[in-house]
């Protein structure tokens, strides 16, 4: 009996995107904060979101989170347009993408075993025993076998995130977010965890979307870099095209260097929007 | 000059007005959409893959309410007598002193009891409620239920507001046979009127309507703790200065509502 073999996935076919963004506009109030925003995220890949303060990184990784509204355009995660989904989709969408905060957001009234059960807790019917068998074993993913039953206030700032990354795998996610996963920690703990995510793209096979401006940080772990500036995107490529961009902003970026950015608080708020003030003052 | 500044005065006045207006329509619009989107989860939370559960009911029960006996009991207690030493030193002026049982009976049943209850879970349990969903808003973990598809409301929300809503009758009516029991301690120490005949006289005075009428109250005082903790926490801006804020509004429109809504519901009720 003949087995007809796999297709093989050639060099020259398109990789599958897992979320695609098409002129993604949003507002603050009347702030346009994205200004037509489109992109892809490939499967399997690290895609890094950098940009300055200010630049709409954060707003951007809160709408492929699907916890904004958009104003304009569409966004497609995993392939369903996010704009047709119902609460129950829109659940049963959430419980594939995983989240680590920037700050964790460990829940500081539950045990870190206890944080980390939650999903399961509410979204399987699993008995407990398995539950806990699988919330020892994402501890033990992120090095954080047998702190279970500590407090989040027990842990330090690199403990944290690494228990907000076993939450976010919980649920063996096809999407992976995180937020300045390297903000306020040493180089040390902040190399380990860019040593973390690699681990969970590489052998939990997840997609990862990685916002930061720790620049180490991008270039060791990301397949391709996106970077936002005022609400739009600068660039798109890998590591290796940003740093040979002849895009002044992009070398100011790579290479510290600052750009005389004094204004006062209304000029920033225009630089966002491009627009005048909505309110006058009188 | 000067007619200009009185101008933009009353312009910056009205604008003022009509801005404290607007958060105040919005917030109680808020608070109308929280009772709203409570019942649904409980109607409509296992259609929706999210059932509330009983478990976090009953730990908020506890939270809410058994935790909450100890200072109830002391305070009913110290109401109940109060009442009958404030009532007995009335009466004296016309010599009927021995009629104090009707007094103290309509006044803890209809008025103290669901009231004094009220104001310790406002200032006990609706500062908390309040705290915790701010505290839980500035470190992104109500963005967490959410990414983790856990409906903020159904999950934090639903188990405080109905606890509040079994547990503040609950309290009410141990209040009232607490408040009333300390009342006739005193009355048998200071007019040898024994116990049993006081509380023989309580009940023959009291109906069944005058139960319901605090403890309706009672229910209706559940609602608003929850609601106005929940509007103040989730509204919660700038950190744990924020925070305190919100706490502090919590309690202090907690027991403002409680005490209006008190007397409307005296008067519509005894029309």
């Amino acid at each position: 009996m003949s087995e007809t073999p796999e297709p093989q996935e050639t060099e020259t076919s398109a990789p599958r995107n897992v979320i695609e963004v098409r002129d993604l506009v949003t507002h603050y109030g009347d702030r346009m904060i994205l200004k037509g925003i489109s992109m892809d995220v490939h499967a399997d890949e690290i895609m890094v979101i950098m940009g300055g303060s200010g630049s709409g990184k954060s707003t951007l990784l809160r709408h492929l989170m699907a916890l904004e509204h958009h104003t304009s355009g569409t966004m497609r995660i995993l392939g369903q347009d996010i704009d047709e989904l119902n609460n129950v989709e829109l659940v049963d969408l959430r419980q594939k993408l995983g989240v680590a905060f920037q700050g964790g957001a460990l829940f500081s009234s539950m045990t870190v075993g206890e944080n980390v059960m939650l999903p399961l807790f509410e979204h399987t019917k699993l008995d407990r025993k398995t539950m806990e068998i699988m919330t020892r074993m994402k501890l033990q993913v992120v090095e954080l076998g047998g702190f279970e039953n500590l407090m989040p206030s027990e842990l330090s700032g690199g403990m944290i995130k690494r228990a907000a990354f076993a939450r976010a795998i919980v649920m063996d996610p096809k999407i992976l977010f995180c937020d300045e996963p390297s903000a306020g920690l040493d180089p040390v703990v902040a190399s380990q965890l860019d040593d973390l995510i690699l681990l969970l793209r590489d052998a939990l096979g997840m997609t990862v979307v990685v916002v930061t401006h720790e620049l180490d940080s991008a270039f060791k772990i990301a397949d391709r870099i996106t970077v936002l500036d005022r609400g739009e995107i600068l660039f798109i490529g890998t590591p290796d095209e940003l740093r040979a961009s002849d895009n002044q902003r992009i070398q100011n970026l790579l290479n510290r260097v600052a750009e005389d950015d004094t204004m006062d608080a209304e000029t920033y708020l225009n630089r966002l929007t491009g627009d005048e003030p909505a309110y006058r003052p009188l | 000059m000067q007619e200009a500044e009185t101008k933009n005065g009353f312009v910056n006045f009205t604008e003022k007005v009509g801005r404290l207006t607007v958060a105040g329509v919005e917030e109680i619009g808020m608070g109308a959409m929280m009772v709203v989107e409570t019942f649904y989860w409980l109607i409509f939370g296992r259609r929706e893959k999210q059932a509330v559960r009983l478990g976090a009911i009953a730990e908020q029960c506890v939270a809410v309410g058994i935790q909450a006996i100890p200072i109830i009991a002391l305070l009913a207690a110290t109401i109940g007598m109060m009442l009958a030493i404030q009532g007995i030193h009335t009466l004296r002026i016309f010599g009927a002193e021995s009629r104090v049982t009707v007094g103290i009976s309509f006044s803890v049943v209809r008025e103290f009891a669901p009231l004094i209850t009220g104001i310790v879970i406002a200032g006990r349990s609706g500062s908390a409620l309040a705290a915790r969903i701010g505290t839980m808003k500035i470190n992104q973990e109500v963005d967490a239920l959410y990414v983790m598809g856990i409906n903020p409301v159904r999950f934090l929300v639903v188990p405080a507001m109905v606890a509040m809503m079994i547990m503040l009758p609950a309290l009410t009516l141990f209040s009232d046979f607490v408040g009333l029991f300390f009342a006739g301690v005193y009355v048998n120490l200071d007019l040898g009127i024994s116990l049993a005949a006081y509380a023989d006289e309580t009940i023959e005075l009291l109906s069944v309507d005058d139960l319901m009428h605090g403890l309706g109250k009672s229910a209706i005082f559940a609602v608003l703790i929850a609601v106005i903790g929940v509007v103040n926490g989730a509204s919660v801006q700038g950190g744990a200065e924020g925070v305190g804020k919100a706490t502090t509004r919590a309690v202090v429109q907690s027991i403002s509502a409680i005490i209006v809504t008190d007397m409307l519901f005296a008067f519509v009720v005894t029309r």
